[in-house]
């Protein structure tokens, strides 16, 4: 059966949302911008305004400053935005119960049912935009089209408020010529590998023998080169479907870099503990520790080991993060940001391959419980280690329920 | 351009709908409102906000009422 699929992206999301409440500043450049101070200072979002300048998302905000003066930096207000994209998605719900979102601001609507009550993908999308404009205030691209992946390749096309169809008459026209970093999934190292291979667009790909492809890719060879003939088949995910929990993480870039092991010490229990309480809340226990470190140069690499038996005990984690820290890291470089994430997960209940030398696992698990009841019902600070309060300004961050956003994977 | 937030005398009606009686404007005169014509959900791009609007007659006159998660503004005309 011939699907169609809607990819809406809110333009410029968190920037329209902040002009939208803000009249008086939305002929001038806007962004959006994290706490400089926590120096979290990048730009997450811009206006039409700021664009045109050539301020680009990501980038810190005194170079956007420094590119237009005059810059309006507004500070961000998460609650704002997830009120904006709930509203987005009951308007979605007014059309398909099929609706996955990816990110805050985009999401995947399989409307091939409507066809008939709302019109086809075209007349819908426009709809879909109208209604944005209308009852939100904000402007979405729409792209139409039979498969997630020209879905939105095509909503990228033409911003804002627009519609764009690719249908299986126009696909090689349009998606075709396009560079092949734009594919959803081919990233740097990926889009380096094809062009070493003379593959630049979209259509070089799809035109590739895929044996070729999969011995320079392996299986992603195949899965693109799908995606670039459009044959990929994965459906929308319906809305009440949930997500099984891969791994639990927590990151924070510090509020100074970080110059010794102590330091690197504090940021690490303060992350293992939130992954600790997030596994324990989830019923869960970790296999695998994993940690990411990133330099003041923005130079980053992960390392990942196994622990002795599955756990959700804080300290457990915290002290394979840092064994793998010692092992992996010599202050080259002063280190800006860090993160600690469980993967391999195993239910908590499951039964375990006890340990013969090592204690008591059973009374340390019941001491973190006690500890999380603690903090339920008196808040984060009420107990925590002695470590903590060697640098406060390091340390004053609750990463389990400071963060808002999760980070979402096409692959669920 | 603007918008100013007004105190309102509403009616809850037991179905859930809500009716507005009258606002209070800036200077506290009291506008009683004789008609709510429309009631939808909408943006106010000229006052800066989103949410429930009450297209409301007041002595003839036309008028936006939001109710933005219980704040309730008027847009303001310059």
């Amino acid at each position: 059966m011939n699907r169609t699929i809607l990819h809406v992206d809110l333009n410029n999301f968190y920037a329209s949302v902040e002009c939208l409440y803000r009249p008086e500043i939305r002929d001038v450049p806007v962004v959006v911008g994290g706490d400089v101070e926590a120096r979290h200072g990048i730009v997450l979002a811009k206006n039409y305004h700021a664009k045109q300048l050539g301020v680009k998302t990501g980038e810190a905000i005194w170079q956007a400053k420094q590119k237009c003066p005059g810059l309006v930096v507004v500070p961000t207000d998460f609650k704002k935005y997830l009120r904006f994209s709930r509203m987005a998605r009951e308007i979605y719900a007014d059309y398909t119960d099929q609706i996955e979102a990816f990110g805050i601001d985009e999401a995947w609507l399989d409307v091939s049912g409507s066809k008939y009550i709302s019109g086809d993908g075209h007349v819908l999308a426009d709809t879909i935009r109208r209604r944005m404009v209308n009852e939100l205030g904000i402007t979405a691209s729409v792209g139409v089209s039979w498969n997630k992946i020209f879905a939105k390749l095509g909503s990228d096309m033409k911003k804002p408020n627009a519609t764009t169809v690719i249908n299986k008459y126009n696909y090689k026209d349009l998606v075709w010529p396009l560079a092949v970093g734009e594919l959803l999934y081919v990233g740097r190292s990926t889009k380096r590998k094809l062009e070493n291979r003379a593959i630049f667009t979209i259509g070089d790909l799809a035109k590739r023998d895929i044996k070729d492809l999969k011995l320079l890719l392996g299986v992603w060879g195949e899965t693109l080169w799908q995606f670039a003939n459009g044959l990929d088949s994965a459906p929308v995910r319906q809305s009440r479907e949930e997500s099984i929990i891969k791994s639990v993480g927590n990151s924070t870039t510090t509020a100074r870099d970080l110059v010794n092991n102590q330091d690197v010490k504090l940021i690490i229990y303060v992350l293992a503990e939130s992954v600790a309480a997030r596994l324990r809340q989830h019923g869960l226990k970790c296999t695998t520790v994993t940690i990411s470190i990133r330099s003041n140069e923005l130079f980053s690499f992960e390392r990942q080991s196994k622990l002795i038996t599955p756990s959700f005990i804080s300290s457990d984690i915290a002290l394979k993060a840092m064994e793998l820290f010692k092992a992996n890291y010599f202050w080259d470089k002063p280190i800006r940001s860090l993160g600690v994430r469980g993967a391999d997960l195993v239910t908590a209940d499951n039964h375990i391959q006890l340990d013969l030398f090592n204690g008591n696992q059973v009374g340390r698990e019941n001491l973190e419980r006690a500890i999380d009841s603690l903090r339920n019902r008196f808040g984060a600070c009420c107990i925590q280690r002695g470590a903590m309060i060697l640098d406060r300004r390091l340390t004053g961050f609750n990463p389990k329920d400071d963060h808002v956003i999760h980070p979402v994977s096409l692959f669920r | 351009m603007g918008k100013v937030f007004v105190e309102v005398i509403a009616r809850h009606n037991a179905d859930g709908s809500v009716r507005p009686l009258s606002l209070k404007w800036e200077d506290d005169r009291v506008f009683e409102i004789d008609m709510v014509t429309d009631v939808r959900q909408a943006a106010s791009l000229k006052g800066g906000g989103v949410g429930m609007r009450y297209t409301c007659k007041i002595s003839g006159k036309q008028v936006y009422l939001f109710d933005d998660e219980g704040r309730w503004f008027v847009e303001k005309r310059k």
